[in-house]
């Protein structure tokens, strides 16, 4: 019994794509708001420099699944991620082991200055001691000069699409192995979004691997390597990206004619 | 009232409003970093003049039993997290740290003529000894409840307090005290001569708020405090643990409480239930700040010290019940003027 089951653990990524054991593992994920099962078993991989997408509707489990990963809820089930087994872990752990989450709401601190929120996206690299965060921010206002701009303004005098630049920057600061970000577009003008989206894939020739929830279907799938369905607290289907892109069920739930006017009315 | 008595009551409510406002802005600290409303600050304050006093007359510091019996409380719920997790050096160490540290108190209270050495010497062990007791409060009191209501927050804090209290009363008993002045000389300005120990607490105050002030805008450790009292989620997402905020703002505060209480020693006598009624005198500052608002807390504050030493000379009956008066004007302004924020997360 033992012995199968180390045996599948090694088979598996092989099977899969013939590359190292994945940095994010996910198996049997549940959450329960009460009685109230938002995930009900939920199996998620991401590689090193893979960008994986989770679409869904509203209601899927999708915020509620990344705030599992980082330890925000109480979850059960197994989650492997960079060597560390663990089910609903310390925030501070996994924030020092590379996993970095630019929630939703953004939770940027709007009394301060940019440039403080920044600095704070690296205060796991202060504490042990790691000088180079300045390198990392010099990057990170070549990346959003207008954030270098702004920089010592508040955080809560920024537009929309500012904000958003700066929650993925304060992410950023940590150097995360993996980013995870829900919902980066809502909210923002295409243009925004198109510019975010095109930083993911910058950030994946840097070998950052990202886990993107999105409801923008269409740039999610345009981007993403390799994609996953989630609908009531399960995934629907999953494959790579492209696949799914062509696939009749995603396109009449996701990429039809009544989600491009969602996606319009989004954006 | 003439020039000099106005000059003469101005300095002791100055004096006093300088303590006041130490004590607000660790009221406000503790209260935007953690949500709870530091009650027992007021016997931080206390037990630093009482534990200076106790070292000056020679009698034994029997404050320094209660510090290792926390302290072991502590390393055992430490050790009792590690138990079934990976064991984690780097824990294991501080945690062996932290008890050596009691144990060093413990010898130092006991072995050396205390009332012999330094008046400076006197002061920074009374530091030594009881500043570990903030972050010891936080850990054993309040870390297990942290996400709890700001009430149920609140209820502890009494708690705390009511314990405190009865904990002066067993170490210190039951007789006030009052200690040396730090030096003797005055300094002699126009018609009044202004106390030494006067300049000390001034000087003192003034210095602990720049530090403070220097730390909050200036320290990545401070801008982390900074950030977890605006963004709490926002915080803990970057890694910054609510158990080191907490620590370090409870350690900030008995810093300040005890540091007051030291300096206000050789003026006021204290006795071990003293303490409430100083700390609710900052408590008054911190609401004119809205318990938002660092500089205004601090002036208004200091306005209170002002307040209660002319209402000394002219109603000295109803010193306190002017004092405390003065809240329900600044509660009817600010609830007047400021919007409704959503009071709890």
């Amino acid at each position: 019994m033992n012995m199968s089951n180390t045996a599948s653990i090694h088979e598996e990524p092989v099977a899969m794509t013939a590359s190292a054991a994945p940095l994010l593992d996910v198996k049997g994920l549940r959450v329960a708001y009460g009685k109230v099962e938002a995930l009900t078993g939920v199996d998620l991989q991401v590689r090193e420099g893979q960008i994986v997408t989770v679409i869904g509707p509203n209601g899927a489990g999708k915020t509620t699944l990344l705030s599992a990963i980082m330890g925000l809820l109480p979850s059960r089930g197994d989650i492997h991620f960079d060597d560390i087994h663990y089910i609903s872990p310390e925030v501070e752990i996994l924030v020092g082991r590379g996993l970095g989450l630019v929630p939703e709401k953004r939770e940027l601190f709007s009394t301060m200055t940019v440039e403080d929120n920044l600095l704070l996206g690296a205060f796991q690299r202060y504490r042990r001691g790691d000088d180079s965060f300045e390198i990392t921010l010099a990057e990170i206002y070549s990346l959003f000069p207008r954030l270098w701009e702004r920089r010592h303004q508040q955080a809560g005098t920024l537009s929309g699409g500012e904000r958003q630049m700066l929650a993925i920057g304060r992410a950023m600061m940590g150097k995360p192995k993996l980013l995870m970000l829900d919902e980066p577009s809502l909210g923002l003008a295409p243009l925004i979004t198109r510019e975010i989206f095109r930083i993911f894939a910058d950030l994946r020739r840097q070998g950052v691997a990202i886990l993107l929830v999105e409801q923008n279907a269409r740039a999610a799938l345009k981007v993403a390597d390799y994609a996953y369905v989630l609908e009531g607290g399960q995934f629907a289907m999953h494959g790579p990206a492209a696949d799914l892109a062509n696939d009749s069920r995603v396109i009449d739930a996701y990429l039809g004619l009544a989600s491009k006017h969602q996606e319009l009315l989004s954006s | 009232m003439n020039l000099q008595i106005a000059l003469l009551l101005g300095q002791d409510g100055i004096t006093n409003g300088a303590i006041y406002a130490l004590l607000a802005l660790s009221i406000l600290l503790v209260f935007t970093v953690t949500r709870i409303l530091l009650i027992p600050l007021g016997e931080f304050v206390t037990f630093g003049a009482l534990t200076m006093a106790t070292i000056q007359s020679g009698k034994p510091v029997l404050f320094v039993w209660l510090l290792l019996a926390l302290t072991l409380v502590d390393a055992a719920l430490d050790i009792r997290q590690q138990v079934g997790q990976r064991f984690d050096m780097a824990r294991l160490r501080m945690t062996a740290i932290k008890i050596g540290y009691a144990v060093l108190m413990v010898v130092i209270a006991n072995t050396v003529p205390l009332a012999d050495i330094p008046m400076a010497f006197q002061a920074l062990l009374t530091l030594c000894l009881l500043v570990p007791l903030g972050p010891l409060m936080y850990r054993l009191f309040f870390q297990p409840l942290a996400d709890a209501h700001s009430l149920v927050l609140l209820i502890v804090s009494i708690a705390v307090h009511v314990a405190m209290v009865g904990v002066g009363l067993l170490l210190f008993g039951p007789e006030g005290a009052r200690t040396l002045p730090f030096s003797d000389t005055g300094l002699h300005l126009g018609p009044v001569m202004l106390k030494s120990q006067t300049i000390w607490v001034i000087l003192v105050s003034v210095l602990l708020i720049v530090t403070l002030f220097v730390t909050f805008e200036r320290t990545l450790y401070g801008k982390a405090l900074r950030a977890t009292a605006v963004n709490r989620v926002g915080a803990r997402l970057l890694g910054i643990s609510p158990v080191f905020a907490g620590k370090a703002t409870f350690a900030l505060a008995a810093l300040i409480g005890v540091s007051s209480g030291i300096l206000i020693a050789p003026i006021t006598t204290l006795y071990f239930d003293s303490g409430f009624i100083i700390s609710l005198k900052g408590f008054v500052g911190a609401i004119i700040g809205g318990l938002i608002s660092y500089p205004v807390a601090a002036v208004g504050a200091v306005a209170v010290g002002l307040i209660e030493a002319f209402s000394m000379f002219w109603a000295s009956t109803y010193k306190e019940i002017i004092v405390f008066t003065l809240i329900i004007p600044f509660l009817l302004w600010r609830s007047m003027t400021s919007h409704h924020v959503e009071d709890d997360e």
